[in-house]
This record gives structure tokens, C-alpha cells and sequence, in this order.
């Protein structure tokens, strides 16, 4: 409890900067409009008002400021805007319904949560092989790293594509792009929590003779679970942003990628920042369930003190 | 016939810098029931040597059996315990866990292991523990579990490798009685690595002294004490004639300049 009040404080310190940051960028279409409803703005004339600041034309038309926090298609939407858009979005309408961020939330979702199934499954694949095989250590992990230098944006239309032409579409795809992201950190996290093991404690096992298996799973894999843990938590970010990538070179008409296209076509800046804080919302959750999730696991295997 | 015989062993390890020799010439035999402590510097190989007993290395040269057989066939037929330097216990498994999981590698059936965990945490005195963790346990504590999950499926051999080189002196003496108790109960043959003089006189009826570059024997002490040592067997002049002649053997062979 003794932690809300500084939380709040930094909260309202963002939403503070917010307001007072859509001042100077909504100014000029405020002192238009202004203009246009035959009020006297300063400059007169379009031109010259364009070549002025932002803060500049705010201080010579004060009595247009209050219109910034109003427009329809604001540079920056002010924070009750985007709230209200959420507000109307989500409660305001039926889960089947298109204009639902609830049903677009869900789109995203449910390839998010494929995806990272994936690409958890496939980084503890790789980085097992990796542990035991020298010629996979030497061999995948190159690989692995230089598949996270080429931008997501760029290899996700080929992804698409490729998987079109063999008949695959839909919700895979977009699993598969999510996969591709997420699979990294589990990767490079199981590898080190299998090689947590001292050599103290591997010796032990030799003298019981414990085979290989016996080894994994009794020594290597628990060894592992907080580094896994800490690796699923980055993984379900980047499985979350590789659903939302999926979804913008399909021209997909469901997902919360599609909304954030859709306003970018259209303009729709106070869509675009809706569909952007319900990923970041969405986002902030599937974090805090691994989060959880972590905490159980740990603290029954006596890891958490 | 004894219980371990080696013959000669010489050990070589290939490193960086070239080959290092870490045991040469070692001849010594551990006879049923002995308690046999290797006392030296650093680098004198004592810890090597233990490991060649528990076939976790390999000698280059000469011969060594355990129980009559090669080391590797005694450690398939779970001859020997080994406890380490620390008690490296893992931290997911519950004091009870740790001891149980010898025994499930081993393939106990549960109502044996259920048995043995009982029998052994007694015989280490931490019965009531056993659903504990690890690190709710202190030090010594720990160091006693490890020696109970060594002792869990009653091998005749106690390969002990500087137990209790990280614990307090007074924690240190408190362990050293209850080992020699044990080992009156159990008549296990003990190997057991040490630095410390005191450590090695009050617990051992053979004490093999070692020095380094090569790893070599440079002595081998019978000592006269009786098998019951209370504590205060420290302070006669029997005790410290031995610790006396530990001390010149070691002084002989190790030149500290």
C-alpha cells in the first residue's frame, strides 16, 4: 500500500506532460478552426501561422488553446480522448461486434498466445540440443542471433507470403511471426539455466552412475526454471508485438495490427493511440500471469525465499 | 584383502600451459574400517587422489581397486558415498528430497526410501527436518544432510572431500565427534580429505601425509590413539606426539620459502 502513492505520483506526472505536450502539437489546427468559426486569431494569415512554433502561436491565441484537447483528428489526442475512445470501444460495445477493441484484443490474442506456445516450445527444443550437442552449440546459436538482427517488419510480409503459397492463412502466420520473435530470449535463457549446474553438483550425480536423462531431469531442468521464467517474460512481450507485425503487411481487417492500420490510413490518430494503450494494457497483463505463474512454480519448489 | 589398493598410481592432467603431474608413485592400502585421513597443501593432490578412488578421474599409470574391482565397476556397484567440499544440496528438493534422490537414481522402491531418509536423518541427528529447505538449515546443518544423503543407500566405502573446510571451528568440533560416533556405529572404511592438523590426528587411525609438484606420499602415521576419542583427547601427550610428528612430516616435504 505504502507503494500507490508514488505510482500515482508518476502517473500523474505522465498525464500532466501529456496534456501540456498536445498544447503545441494540436495549435495550429485549433487556431484554424478558430479562424474558420470567424474568430480574430493572430497571425491573420495561414501562411504565416504555419511558420510559426507551436508554443509560439499558443502565446498569441490563448483564447484557441482549450480547442486542442477536442479536435476529431488531433495530432496528439489528449489522455480523456483516447480514454473515452477505450471507454466506447470496449464496454460501449458487443464482444462480436468489428468496432470492438475487445474482439480485436482477442484476434491479437489468441495468435499471441500460439505463438509464444511455439516459440517457447522450440527455444527449449533448440537450447536442449544446444546444451548436449557441441555441433548445435556451434551451429544454431549463430544462427539464432542473426535471426533477430533482420527487422521484424521486413521478414514478416516474406513469412506471409511463403506460408500463403503453401496454403497456410489466418491465425498461423501470425503465430509463426510471433514465434519467430519469441523464441530468442527462451533460447539464450535455458541454455544458461542448463548450464547453471557446478560441476560440484554434476559430479554428484556421476556417483550415483545417473544417466544422461537422469541428469536433465533431475538436476539440469530444475536448475533452470528461474532463468526459463525470467526468458518467458520477455518472450510474451515479443510474442505479443509479433502478432500486432503479423497483422500489418495482410492487410488484415481483425486484430489490433488492423486497427492501428486502419486509423493510420483514415487518420484516425485517437484509434491509433486507443489500439496502442490496449496493447500495452494487454501486454502489461500477460506479464504480470507469467509474473504469477513464476511465483507459484518457484516459490513450491522452494526457490522463492 | 584391503579395500582400496593402489599401486604405483601416477595421475598427468593436460592443460593450457602443458602437462601438469598431480599424483606420482602413489602405493597405499585402506584397510575394512579404517579411517584414513590425506592431510597437505594445497596442490599436494590429496583431493585428486579421492577422486580416483570415486572414478571421477582416471589414473595415466599403475593400478588402483576398490573392493577388488577397477574404480569404475565399484562406483556401478554404488560402493563408496561421496560427501564435497560443500554440502551442495539442491535447493528445490526439501532435506528429505535431497536424501531421497540417491536413492531414486538407485531405483529403492518409495517405502524403502521412505525408511532409509528416517534411518539416516537420525543417524546425522536432524530428524524433524526432513520437509525442511536447504537454506532454512545452517551450515553445519547442511554439511550434515549431505553426509546423510552419502550415507542413504549404505555404502560400505565414506569418501569425504574437506566436509567441513568451510565451517566455524566450533561447528567444525561439534561435527568431527558425531562423525567419529558415526563411525563407530556404522564401522564404514573412511577416506577423508583435510588441511588441518587437529582435524586429522583427532579423527583417523592412518594418516597419509602429502606433498606437492608432483603430487606424492610422503609419510603414512598409524596412530597409536585408541578408537574413543572423547574431545578432550586433544590435550594428552599421545595426541600431540602424533599431531608432532604430522607436523615435521609435513614441514620435511613442503618447503614453505
Amino acid at each position: 500500500m505504502r507503494s500507490i502513492l508514488p505510482v500515482l505520483s508518476v502517473i500523474a506526472a505522465i498525464v500532466a506532460l501529456w496534456y501540456l505536450a498536445a498544447v503545441p502539437m494540436n495549435i495550429h489546427q485549433a487556431v484554424t478552426d478558430a479562424a474558420r468559426a470567424g474568430q480574430t486569431v493572430h497571425p491573420p494569415e495561414a501562411a504565416a501561422r504555419r511558420d510559426l512554433g507551436g508554443w509560439r502561436l499558443a502565446l498569441e491565441n490563448p483564447g484557441a488553446v482549450a480547442g486542442v484537447f477536442s479536435q476529431a483528428r488531433p495530432r496528439l489526442p489528449a489522455p480523456h480522448q483516447v480514454l473515452t475512445e477505450l471507454w466506447r470501444t470496449t464496454a460501449g460495445k458487443k464482444i462480436t461486434s468489428k468496432r470492438s477493441l475487445v474482439f480485436h484484443g482477442w484476434i491479437t490474442l489468441s495468435a499471441t498466445l500460439l505463438g509464444f506456445a511455439i516459440g517457447t516450445a522450440m527455444g527449449i527444443l533448440l537450447a536442449v540440443g544446444i546444451v548436449y550437442s557441441r555441433a548445435m552449440d556451434m551451429s544454431v546459436m549463430p544462427w539464432a542471433i542473426a535471426s533477430q538482427t533482420i527487422p521484424i517488419l521486413a521478414i514478416a510480409p516474406m513469412i506471409i507470403v511463403v506460408l500463403n503459397s503453401v496454403g497456410l492463412q489466418g491465425l498461423l502466420p501470425k503465430a509463426i511471426i510471433s514465434a519467430y520473435l519469441s523464441f530468442f530470449p527462451v533460447v539464450v535463457g535455458m541454455v544458461k539455466g542448463l548450464r547453471a549446474p557446478e560441476a560440484m553438483q554434476l559430479d554428484l550425480l556421476r556417483t550415483y552412475s545417473a544417466s544422461k536423462s537422469e541428469m536433465f531431469w533431475k538436476l539440469r531442468l530444475p536448475a533452470s526454471m528461474p532463468y526459463l521464467f525470467a526468458s518467458l517474460k520477455v518472450g510474451i512481450a515479443a510474442s505479443l508485438v509479433g502478432a500486432i507485425v503479423g497483422e500489418l503487411p495482410t492487410g488484415a481487417v481483425r486484430g489490433l495490427g488492423a486497427r492501428l492500420l486502419a486509423g493510420s490510413y483514415y487518420g484516425q490518430t485517437i484509434q491509433i493511440w486507443s489500439a496502442l494503450l490496449a496493447a500495452a494494457v494487454l501486454a502489461a497483463v500477460l506479464v504480470s500471469i507469467v509474473g504469477l505463474i513464476e511465483r507459484a512454480t518457484l516459490r513450491r519448489m522452494g526457490l522463492n525465499r | 584383502m584391503p579395500v582400496v589398493s593402489a599401486r604405483d598410481v601416477d595421475l598427468t592432467f593436460q592443460t593450457g600451459d602443458g602437462p601438469v603431474q598431480a599424483l606420482k608413485g602413489i602405493s597405499l592400502d585402506i584397510d575394512k574400517g579404517d579411517f584414513v585421513s590425506f592431510i597437505g597443501p594445497s596442490g599436494c593432490g590429496k583431493t585428486t587422489f579421492l577422486r580416483v578412488i570415486a572414478a571421477l578421474e582416471e589414473p595415466t599409470a599403475g593400478q588402483i581397486t576398490v573392493n577388488g574391482m577397477s574404480p569404475d565397476e565399484a562406483r556401478r556397484a554404488r560402493a563408496y558415498g561421496y560427501v564435497f567440499q560443500a554440502a551442495g544440496l539442491y535447493p528445490w528438493r526439501t532435506i528429505g528430497g535431497n536424501i531421497r534422490l540417491p536413492l531414486e537414481i538407485m531405483g529403492f522402491s518409495k517405502a524403502e526410501r521412505a525408511e532409509r531418509v528416517a534411518k539416516v536423518l537420525e543417524l546425522v541427528e536432524l530428524t524433524g527436518f526432513e520437509n525442511k529447505f536447504p537454506w532454512q538449515l545452517s551450515g553445519g546443518m547442511q554439511q550434515r544432510a549431505s553426509i546423510a544423503r552419502a550415507l542413504a543407500f549404505d555404502a560400505e566405502i565414506l569418501l569425504m572431500d574437506e566436509p567441513f573446510g568451510a565451517l566455524d571451528e566450533i561447528v567444525r568440533d561439534h561435527l568431527n565427534e558425531q562423525l567419529l560416533a558415526l563411525w563407530g556405529r556404522t564401522g564404514k572404511t573412511i577416506g577423508f580429505v583435510t588441511h588441518s592438523i587437529p582435524e586429522a590426528v583427532y579423527l583417523s587411525t592412518k594418516i597419509v601425509v602429502m606433498s606437492p609438484r608432483p603430487g606424492r606420499i610422503a609419510d603414512v602415521i598409524e596412530s597409536p590413539l585408541p578408537r574413543e576419542r572423547p574431545l578432550d583427547i586433544r590435550d594428552t601427550p599421545e595426541f600431540l606426539e602424533v599431531a608432532h610428528r604430522v607436523r615435521d612430516g609435513l614441514r620435511a616435504v613442503n618447503a614453505y620459502d
